[in-house]
């Protein structure tokens, strides 16, 4: 029987690649257009922030106490209007939230890569041999899926110190398993596959194998899992730098910001805090709609 | 149930057309299909992959979802048009006068009860009895197809038996409460040739003694040859030939029925290549004007790119086409 | 005939079935069986393809005929037993014989829905083994792929398209093409048109014959199809639980099976020139392969069994020239 798709739009096919795929979805879905365009206005607010701020928030020399805690859209001695308000050190909270996203993102898509390069090659190792490799591999795995990742995180920047290379990797540590954990399961289904028979019939290389069929056909699942732990990682970052083990107050996080303006927030300044928390949660749901759509797109394939 | 009136009919279908709704058009999966099944008649309904054999079953039942429509056509059984019946109606009607087997018998079997459970169940909806009478009745129509330790087996979940074991449990639960009508839909597809002997032993005892009405629709027409009283052939939504088995396997008149008969191995000489029907079926949304097996026909005119021909023929054997095979002839 | 191309001496495969999780627990405390169960998919099977045949290879699921395939083709190792390809035994091979004996030995698959990588075009498909083994030049390479593409009916310039543009049958052929370009000498073919439509059945069929007569290629034509093996196939063995239970002319043994199964098997099979036939079921299951029975693996099903039957496993032995069955009842014959 000829089965026409339910909600009427052609499905995507099978290997259509994941970019193609955002932009196909984006044009069909209204709010995936809308997070995609905020994600992007985001980003590049982001990578402009130093041209774009009006003041860099962590030169202290720029900043003047006296601006300390004025309200949103009040103007400053030197005239500068802070649209966003200022916090105790009298920095500008939009310069301040524009460098902060700046490490959210940096720390958020690295940890993400590093981790999902770590997860993957140890998945595909573990579905591709089996056996006794396999089994090392996945008692790890859930050796480290067992304990929360906030705990773990903790524990290991109390070790090791703050810094944003160390909160990378304490996010790299806590999450390469669970892409390893998918990777597996989706090269399993691959590896049953008769194509796959077929490239041993053929005498081809095992490394040819794992990289030229199982990785690009068992990874997709994994990236939609990824683009949403981007987010994940950013919240991650953002709980580390507001306990105050994340990145050194020193360097913008809209963590430390948010704790920073913690204290202002039943003596009316809500500001301090308030704004970084929007900021944040506006970059943490741009990604997870645009994951979450890329996940159902997925989906509707396995159907 | 043996004393029902084999000569009038059970279920008339007129005109029935299928269409799925897309965002370029609505295209026809079943187009202007008409048949009569008559009590205790086999009627065999074949055709490839996207003929509108399996939409057709499920129209009848009342089992086209959005974006499917059943846009034309009178589905009539027991003096009403099952079209127009109240869902609350078709669903009573379901599962007891009318019963259906798929391919996948796990599409009838729900996996988290067991065998026993899900069969009484079928019969309290539609029947006021006990449950253990229920589950004794269970166990005979377990016995009925062959399964051995048929109140063991009641115990047991779906995915402890067998695949042909579990079709065979779909098959029981469909005659359960006796029904009138069976609509199978390629039930021994996925099976080996000797399961598939035990499952069509089983419903051709069924149609022969209870008088059951069975429309079995296949790709395959050996086993239709076997086991039907009359075929329908099916290509791109249209029936384009039917008529009693002797009929449409010797003297086919459609030039499609024809090549599917030829390209049958048993038709040729070992080692010698087949007749073959060259391409494809269309897909349902690039189908030809007029009659859509002319690009693949070799009696092809071009009158047969005007409108697709109505039934032609006696009574009982009936074509579409402009140019059909001279009657008489063998492929 | 001529000498055999690929011989099959003893073949054995077993896997080890997953123990369910309850198992595990009641191992864990002494009970039940701690041994893994094995499934015995295929037990020491003596099979000779001889160069030019083709070999039909028939039985219902679960009978080991596709894990026998895959011995076959170098996919799956035996368990034990010995191949031989061309007379060479196929464990003593060097890496670069044993890549040709890999090449020689192409398999046609049934799904023709998982057996092209979705991810590749069709030249990368056909052209990949190709490549990787460096087997032609860079730029010869399109020009290969395109006769092997025009050798089983597609049209070169789909060569850029991926699998999921083309139908079922479209696909099988690309399948086809794949195993070609390597220039096998012989064709494992595992139910290469049970996935296709009747009409599409037809046109494959043709195309294997086609190969047949242009190539000389030798088949293992593997299929739950009796109708179209018995077309094909010039031998036929069939397999019950592993075991090949009669083996000889196709159209002899389809004529008159001397094996209980093979006539229960035969018999099955549908026909067009039968009508309002009454179906009459071979009685009992399919043991599992995790069990199978004592003495002769048909037994607790046969009509005809004797005492013997349960206690000792017939061996293949011939029962005409050029035809063997494993069965006590014709071992009786032929002593009495």
């Amino acid at each position: 029987m000829t089965s026409l798709p339910r909600d009427g739009a052609p499905p995507l096919a099978i290997d259509t690649p994941i970019r193609r795929r955002v932009l196909l979805l984006a044009r069909r879905r209204p709010t995936t257009r809308g997070s995609l365009l905020a994600l992007l206005a985001l980003a590049l607010a982001v990578m402009l922030a130093p041209l774009l701020a009006p003041q860099n928030p962590y030169d202290l020399a720029s900043l003047s106490v006296m601006d300390n805690r004025l309200a949103p859209g009040e103007q400053g001695m030197g005239g500068i209007t802070y649209w966003l308000g200022t916090d105790s050190q009298g920095r500008d909270m939009l310069s301040a939230i524009l460098h902060g996203m700046r490490t959210s993102l940096i720390v958020g898509v690295a940890s993400t890569a590093i981790a999902l390069a770590i997860g993957v090659a140890a998945g595909l190792v573990a579905a591709q041999f089996g056996g006794a490799i396999d089994s090392a591999i996945m008692r790890l795995v859930d050796f480290m899926l067992g304990f929360p990742s906030i705990l773990v995180a903790l524990v290991l920047l109390s070790a090791i110190g703050r810094g944003v290379d160390k909160v990378i990797l304490a996010i790299v540590l806590v999450q390469w398993a669970q892409y390893a954990r998918l990777m597996r399961a989706a090269a399993m289904v691959e590896r049953r596959k008769e194509y796959i028979e077929a490239a041993v019939n053929f005498g081809l290389p095992t490394r040819h194998i794992m990289l030229a069929h199982l990785l690009p056909n068992s990874i997709g699942s994994v990236l939609v899992v990824a683009t949403i732990s981007i987010a994940s990682a950013i919240a991650l970052e953002a709980t580390l730098s507001f306990l105050g083990v994340g990145v050194p107050v020193t360097q913008p996080s809209l963590g430390l910001l948010i704790a920073n303006g913690f204290e202002f927030l039943l003596s009316g300044e809500y500001w301090i805090a308030v704004f970084p928390g929007l900021a944040l949660v506006a970059l943490i749901m741009s990604i997870n709609l645009i994951g979450d759509r890329l996940r159902r797109s997925l989906n509707r394939r396995a159907l | 149930m043996s004393t029902k009136k084999r000569d009038t009919a059970l279920i008339e279908v007129r005109g029935l057309t299928t269409v799925f709704h897309a965002e370029n058009g609505a295209w026809p999966a079943v187009q202007d299909v008409s048949f009569v099944l008559r009590p205790g008649e086999v009627l065999g309904l074949v055709g490839e992959s996207g003929s509108g054999k399996s939409v057709t079953g499920f129209s009848l039942v009342g089992l086209i979802d959005p974006p499917g429509e059943i846009v034309a056509g009178e589905i009539r059984y027991g003096g009403e048009d099952l079209r127009t019946l109240a869902p609350e109606r078709l669903r009573a009607l379901r599962g007891d006068r009318i019963a259906m087997i798929f391919q996948d018998p796990l599409m009838t079997l729900n996996p988290v009860l067991t065998i026993g459970e899900q069969m009484a169940e079928a019969i309290l909806e539609h029947h006021d009895e006990s449950r253990s009478g229920a589950l004794a009745r269970a166990a005979q129509a377990l016995a009925r197809v062959g399964i051995s330790s048929p109140d063991a087996r009641l115990k047991q979940y779906p995915h402890e038996l067998s695949g042909g074991m579990r079709q065979r449990v779909a098959i029981a639960i469909a005659m359960l409460n006796g029904p009138d009508l069976i609509i199978a839909d390629e039930p021994t597809t996925a099976l080996d040739v000797t399961i598939q002997n035990q499952i069509l032993h089983e419903v051709q005892k069924l149609a022969r003694e209870s008088g059951t009405a069975l429309l079995w629709i296949t790709h395959d027409l050996a086993v239709i040859a076997e086991l039907a009283d009359r075929i329908a052939v099916m290509y791109s939504g249209y029936i384009v030939e039917t008529g009693p088995v002797d009929a449409i396997i010797d003297r086919p008149r459609h030039p499609y029925t024809a090549g599917l008969l030829a390209s049958a191995a048993t038709h040729a000489q070992p080692g010698e290549r087949l007749r073959q029907i060259d391409g494809m079926a269309p897909r349902i949304d690039s189908r030809p004007s007029g009659c859509p097996f002319r690009t693949r026909c070799d009696r092809a005119s071009p009158a047969c790119a005007g409108a697709m021909p109505p039934p032609q023929g006696d009574e009982t054997h009936l074509f579409r086409c402009h140019n059909p095979l001279p009657a008489g002839g063998t492929p | 005939m001529s000498a055999p191309l690929l011989e099959l001496k003893g073949i054995t495969r077993h896997f080890s079935a997953k123990r369910s999780l309850a198992e595990h627990i009641l191992g864990a405390f002494g009970h039940a069986s701690a041994q893994p169960k094995i499934l015995r998919a295929v037990e020491g099977v003596d099979l000779e393809i001889r160069k030019g045949e083709v070999l039909g290879l028939v039985g219902e699921s679960g009978c080991g005929k596709s894990t026998l395939a895959r011995v076959a083709t170098g996919i799956l190792p035996p368990t034990a037993g010995s191949l031989a390809y061309a007379g060479r035994d196929v464990a003593t091979l060097s890496r670069a014989q044993r890549l040709e004996y890999l090449l020689k030995v192409q398999m046609v698959f049934q799904d023709p829905y998982a057996s092209l990588d979705p991810r590749m075009n069709v030249e990368r498909i056909v052209g990949e083994a190709l490549a990787v083994h460096k087997l032609a030049p860079r730029g010869d390479i399109a020009a290969r792929v395109e006769k092997a593409l025009t050798e089983v009916g597609l049209d070169p310039a789909y060569a850029k398209r991926y699998p999921h543009q083309f139908s079922g049958g479209q696909r099988q052929r690309i399948g086809i093409a794949r195993a070609l370009a390597v220039e096998p000498d012989l064709l494992v073919c595992d139910e290469p048109v049970s996935a296709l439509d009747v009409s599409i059945q037809a046109q494959i069929v043709n195309l294997f014959l086609d190969i047949r007569a242009k190539r000389a290629m030798t088949y293992l034509f593997v299929s739950h199809d009796l109708g179209i093996v018995r077309h094909v196939s010039d031998r036929v063995a069939i397999m019950y639980l592993g075991r090949i239970v009669e083996i000889g002319p196709a159209q002899e043994v389809f004529s008159s099976p001397a094996h209980p199964y093979a006539a229960a098997l035969i018999g099955a099979i549908p026909s067009l020139s039968r009508r309002k036939r009454s179906f009459e079921p071979i009685p009992g299951e399919m043991p599992s392969p995790l069990a199978p029975p004592s003495g002769c693996p048909f037994h607790p099903r046969c009509a005809h069994a004797l005492p013997v039957c349960s206690e000792r496993r017939p061996v293949l032995a011939p029962i005409a020239p050029g035809r063997q069955a494993a069965c006590h009842l014709h071992a009786a014959e032929a002593a009495s």
